[in-house]
């Protein structure tokens, strides 16, 4: 694929098509790892790296985050681990209800 | 003197300078990525409970023996593809193209009309079945509420999309609006894909 002005890519709408072929891929894949019952554990890891190999291809290709600048990613993947502190910071205190039940 | 001026220098001119456009995007979208950027907090903020009330029940339902992962994989399926139709009425619309650009924001509706259909026919179905929001057959309340929260929510999501891209289209068609605005609308668009990934994967299939 070549790189346009400003980054863009050129070379038409190809990348698109296989951007949503490998996202197809992956949601097969995902339904099919429900399906043959692995240990739940190993599931829950499994699930989440898929998505977020999902979430990367949407953002990256179909946002066109990859061909911003650097400063722009920076700015608006940073507040996104406010997320994540925020699952990590309850985590503990379900565990604690759970316990108390 | 000389060298802070040369520091100055080099700051204007590193991926941090500022100038007129320090981020190279006009406000339009540059507003458009934070309201983005809030949104998936909020959203993080509902799953976030959701795993909260999940781990703290202790146990939750089958979601394999209430919901037919082959519908709700189909949404999955339906949802990519609109968010790849919308990609390309983008680019169409930077390069000029404007019919095709038209014919595929329109495309790009219909799959975001085919996936509120099928979550109308899976709520009224949830709901037939003695699915009430903080009620259910399942023993577990809470099992109800996130399902009918976290989905209503996207789900209202998907129909302002739908009422956007229309407005987009039309307004494109008649050469009132910018490529720029497609592509704003396209963010939108591809947002509300995203965030499904993680809806299918943390309240259907795990």
């Amino acid at each position: 694929m070549s790189e346009g002005e400003g980054g863009r890519p050129h070379g038409g709408y190809r990348v698109y098509w296989v951007v949503w072929f490998w996202l197809l891929v992956i949601t097969v894949l995902e339904l099919g790892v429900v399906l043959v019952h692995v240990p739940r554990t190993l599931l829950a890891i499994m699930l989440v790296v898929l998505a977020l190999m999902k979430a990367w291809l949407i953002i990256a290709y179909f946002m066109h985050l990859k061909y911003e600048r650097l400063s722009f990613i920076y700015a608006v993947i940073t507040p996104l681990f406010l997320g994540v502190i925020l699952f990590f910071a309850l985590v503990p205190d379900a565990l604690d209800v759970l316990r108390l039940r | 003197m000389a060298s802070a001026e040369a520091t100055q220098d080099q700051v204007l001119r590193s991926e941090w300078g500022g100038g007129r456009s320090p981020f190279a995007v006009g406000w339009p979208k540059l507003m458009m990525w934070l309201f983005l950027v809030q949104d998936t907090l909020t959203f993080a903020g509902l799953l976030t409970a959701y795993g909260f009330v999940r781990i703290a029940a202790g146990r939750w339902p089958v979601q394999e023996e209430i919901f037919n992962l082959y519908l709700v994989g189909f949404m999955s399926f339906v949802l990519i593809c609109s968010s790849a139709t919308m990609a390309v009425a983008v680019a169409a619309s930077r390069a000029g193209e404007r019919d095709r650009a038209l014919r595929y924001l329109l495309y790009t509706v219909l799959g975001g009309l085919v996936f509120l259909g099928c979550q109308v026919y899976e709520w009224s179905h949830f709901i037939h079945e003695g699915a009430r929001l903080f009620n259910n057959p399942w023993g577990v309340p809470l099992f109800s509420a996130t399902f009918f929260i976290i989905t209503g929510f996207h789900g209202a999501h998907v129909t302002a999309g739908v009422i956007y891209l229309l407005v987009t289209a039309v307004r494109h068609q008649r050469r009132e609006i910018q490529p720029e605005s497609v592509e704003i609308a396209g963010l939108y668009w591809h947002f509300v894909d995203l965030v499904w990934v993680f809806i299918f994967v943390l309240l259907y299939l795990l």
